[in-house]
């Protein structure tokens, strides 16, 4: 099966190669074909976290984003029944905050939202719960808004030059979880350190404070273009 | 202060993986985690104050106020109820003037609640400090509540109210161990060290034969078959090996490890020997759930005494290079820790959250060397089948479970305890041996499990038909099987989701909402076609399976109890079940100040 080295495997049918260790996912981005994320961010360790990469491999559920593809392996991704949980898991993330597109600053950057046009969310399922959730605004670096974090890992995943964490989970559970952050850490970090953190939040929790729409509503990344659509040849 | 938290942090040689160690230290000091500690922490480990509190907030038992000089948890599992847990809890706050999740002015003492302790068969019980209150009634707390005011200590206080204390090798407590054996294996009179001595004889490879051959599965709820992991184990070569046995005993329902812990701990240490030979580890550890820290100085005796007859240490039994020693590892109060792999989180001194797999423990587990992880009872089976052979095992029980399997039984019957008995005897059988006549559902392995009604009790308790980890709950027919076990199964799989995963983290908040909006009269039958649809979301995409069945409870009694949810829900063609009228006006009252005026239905 292998070709050059590389490992052999088929997504919904089609050919794929992949280096050795390569996660599915990563290894689908690099032949042409999307499965959706949000928790997945190259250069940290996958958390699969959001289990919206889901799919099938020999009829079983992995985590695209944790599981290293083998040779031979055949995936299925593009599939009704993952469509539904994904396009499910996007509403969950949707009543389980607090998500005013119109007044968000990462509205048309934003990853959520894009998915949620993308599966053609028109609204959720599931009832809104409009959950009473903070900000932290007191770092000089960073506005944290609760309201809008889908609880991703990925700031968490990440670290400072010296290998600090600013971010971190908070509490457990389905009530009680959150983002914490390390005031004084955060107030430290420099403007593209902060910048970093805002650009790798997946949503509109982070932002980097004095800084707001510097390119206009409607010219934004996933404005004109649906999101997956850079990747999907 | 500093200096305390400081000495804590070097008897631990500033190891991180150590924090959860420190923590319980320091939580036993200070009957909290002070904020300067979480600075003192910080900056001896160098890590950020949020790393050390990502930790500390994980754990049911780490309060960051002092939780009381005695702090009181009472268990409210659902079980604790039908024994008058509602009247204890009310004699608590009365005599001790402060309500639950609260402590006295003069922080002497704090009431708080708890989820399951494994007490199931002596309810209600409460942890004080370290100390276990079984059997309680309101005579027993007004009377623990005066002697806690007048300053006593808490042993002594157990020593007064208890009707009977419990012996056994310096374990002093009324905890009792309801043991009944139906049929022998665990309980067979294992003479000490005969296995051992036996297995010394034999090469590592000839162990796990035997173990293979026997047919042990796992007791732990999966049932994956024990002689297969610690192959997969020994064939990731490790430079280290680490065995640990499971006893974080979180399930619902589950007991049985604490009766073999209490009475048979020779036996599980000695097969916790017998398997390291088996793996080439030279290292194991206990993962001792924090509700049974009671036991700890206790099984702390065992193991010295085994050391000190070459039972563990090095050159055991006089083989050269034969090492192996065991730790006791202390949780904080979490029950998906028992998840193997967020059990090695755990250990490692971090929040308690199940690892992606692969790669699986036999491969990079504890410090990333394989590790095998093993139940307390898994473990404990190991020494008879050594002395009699894989052939005697299997000649008990069913073809595809070999051997016999401890029970906790609990709820409405007469004789709640731990059973031994062999695999394959039917819910029917198992109901008359308790004396359970008038039972509407029985709850087998526990939430996660699956509840079922009287029509299947002619089934029997094996893998091949109702596997469990041994939680059996029994619930009466005078009993709102809703309302006071599946509604309270479901917050409970809500608090203890680790929160990773967004379906486990959120969508059974949405099930529980929805829950209880049929509990509360407001759904219709669309809610209930619903309810059991989202709840099949959770099965496939969690990571572990805490989240693939904390939809359990509501799917299987939507399966075989449906009646109970269709005589709560509106029939009306025209409800709407969206809005909630009364409520709406309530609210809007409310706002402006008006009282509603609308007849309720
Ligand atoms: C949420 C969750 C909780 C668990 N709790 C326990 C437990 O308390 N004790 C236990 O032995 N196994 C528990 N398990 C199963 C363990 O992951 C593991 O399968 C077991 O310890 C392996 O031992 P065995 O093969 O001897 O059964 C739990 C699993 C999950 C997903
Ligand atoms: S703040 Fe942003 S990056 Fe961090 S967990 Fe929340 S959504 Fe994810
Ligand atoms: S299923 Fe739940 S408990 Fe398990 S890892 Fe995911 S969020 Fe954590
Ligand atoms: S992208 Fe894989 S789980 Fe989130």
């Amino acid at each position: 099966m292998k070709k050059d080295g590389k490992l052999y495997f088929e997504i919904d049918g089609k050919p794929c190669y992949a280096e050795e260790g390569q996660s599915i996912i990563d290894a689908a981005t690099e032949n042409g074909v999307f499965i959706p994320s949000l928790c997945h961010m190259e250069g940290v360790k996958p958390a699969g976290s959001c289990r919206i990469c889901n799919v099938k491999v020999d009829g079983r559920n992995m985590t695209a984003c944790t599981t290293p593809v083998e040779d031979g392996m055949i995936v299925e991704n593009d599939i009704p029944e993952l469509t539904e949980l994904r396009k499910a898991i996007v509403e969950t993330l949707f009543v389980s905050g607090n998500h005013h597109c119109p007044t968000c600053e990462k509205s048309g950057n934003c990853e959520l939202q894009a998915l949620a046009y993308r599966f053609q969310m028109l609204v959720p399922r599931f009832p809104y719960k409009f959950p009473e959730k903070g900000v932290n605004p007191r770092s000089d670096q960073i506005y944290h808004d609760r309201n809008r974090c889908i609880l991703c890992k990925r700031c968490i995943r990440t670290v400072t030059k010296d290998g600090k964490h600013v971010f971190a989970y908070h509490g457990r559970g389905g009530e009680d979880l959150h983002v914490a952050i390390d005031e004084e850490l955060a107030s430290r970090l420099t403007d593209e350190e902060a910048l970093e953190a805002m650009e790798n939040c997946p949503v509109g929790a982070i932002l980097k404070k004095e800084r707001g729409f510097e390119v206009p509503i409607g010219e934004r990344k996933y404005d004109h273009q649906p999101i997956g659509s850079e990747i999907e040849n | 202060m500093k200096g305390k938290i400081s000495s804590i942090i070097n008897k631990y040689n500033q190891d991180r993986g150590r924090l959860l160690d420190m923590l319980l230290d320091i939580q036993n000091e200070f009957s909290c985690i002070p904020h300067e500690a979480v600075g003192v922490l910080a900056e001896e480990l160098d890590i950020s104050e949020v790393n050390v509190e990502e930790t500390v907030s994980f754990y049911h038992f780490f309060t960051r106020e002092p939780a009381g000089k005695y702090a009181v948890y009472l268990n409210n599992s659902p079980v604790s109820f039908i024994y008058g847990r509602a009247e204890v809890a009310e004699t608590f706050e009365k005599e001790v003037g402060v309500s639950f999740n609260e402590v006295t002015e003069d922080g002497l003492i704090g009431l708080w609640e708890t989820a399951d302790i494994g007490m199931n068969d002596q309810e209600p019980a409460a942890i004080i400090n370290d100390t276990l209150f079984t059997e309680l009634t309101r005579a027993k707390v007004k009377k623990i509540v005066r002697a806690m005011k007048e300053g006593k200590e808490i042993k002594e206080i157990a020593e007064d109210v208890a009707e009977a204390m419990y012996n056994r090798d310096g374990l002093r407590t009324m905890v009792k161990n309801n043991l009944h054996t139906k049929a022998t294996v665990l309980f067979s009179e294992v003479e000490l060290g005969k296995a051992l001595k036996k297995a010394v004889g034999l090469s590592p490879e000839e162990i796990v034969e035997e173990i293979k051959d026997s047919n042990l599965r796992g007791r732990g709820g999966a049932g994956f078959p024990t002689g297969l992991k610690w192959d997969f184990c020994r064939r990731s070569k490790g430079e280290r090996v680490f065995l640990i046995c499971n006893a974080d005993e979180g399930e619902p329902g589950t007991f049985k490890d604490r009766v073999i812990m209490t009475q048979l701990p020779e036996q599980l240490f000695e097969s916790m020997a017998i398997a390291a030979h088996a793996l080439e580890a030279q290292e194991g550890f206990v993962y001792l759930r924090y509700e049974y820290s009671y036991m700890k100085d206790y099984l702390e005796g065992v193991l010295q005494k085994m050391r000190d007859d070459n039972l563990l240490g090095k050159n055991i039994l006089g083989k050269e290079g034969f090492d192996f020693d065991i730790r006791i590892q202390l949780g904080a109060g979490s029950y998906v820790c028992g998840a193997e792999s967020a059990l090695i989180e755990s250990m490692e001194g971090k929040r308690g959250e199940p690892r992606n797999r692969p790669p699986f423990p036999v491969q990079r587990g504890y410090q990333d060397y394989p590790t095998v992880v093993n139940n307390v009872e898994t473990l404990a089976k190991v020494a008879p089948i050594m002395i009699r052979g894989a052939e005697w095992f299997k000649s008990i029980g069913t073809k595809e479970s070999a051997g016999t399997k401890l029970l906790s039984i609990s709820g409405d019957c007469q004789e709640p305890g731990v059973y031994e008995m062999e695999w394959g005897m039917t819910i029917r059988e198992m109901l008359e041996m308790v004396g359970a006549p008038d039972t509407q559902a029985v709850i087998v392995g526990g939430p996660s499990g699956v509840c079922i009604d009287p029509t299947h009790f002619g089934r029997s308790v094996a893998f091949e038909d109702l596997a469990t980890g041994g939680s059996m709950i029994l619930v009466g027919e005078q009993r709102d099987l809703l309302e006071e076990f599946i509604l309270p199964f479901t917050n409970f799989f809500i608090e203890e989701s680790c929160g990773s995963c967004t379906p486990c983290r959120d969508l059974t908040v949405i099930l529980r909402d929805k829950l209880l909006k049929i509990l509360n009269g407001n759904g219709s039958q669309k809610d209930i076609d619903e309810l059991y649809e989202w709840g099949q979301m959770g099965k496939d995409a969690n990571r572990c399976g805490l989240g693939q069945t904390s939809a359990n409870p509501i799917l299987t009694t939507i399966e075989n109890f449906r009646n109970l949810y269709e005589e709560r829900v509106q029939t009306d063609e025209d409800y709407v079940s969206t809005f909630d009228f009364e409520k709406a006006v309530a609210d809007s009252c409310e706002a402006v100040g008006r009282v509603p005026n609308i007849p309720s239905h």
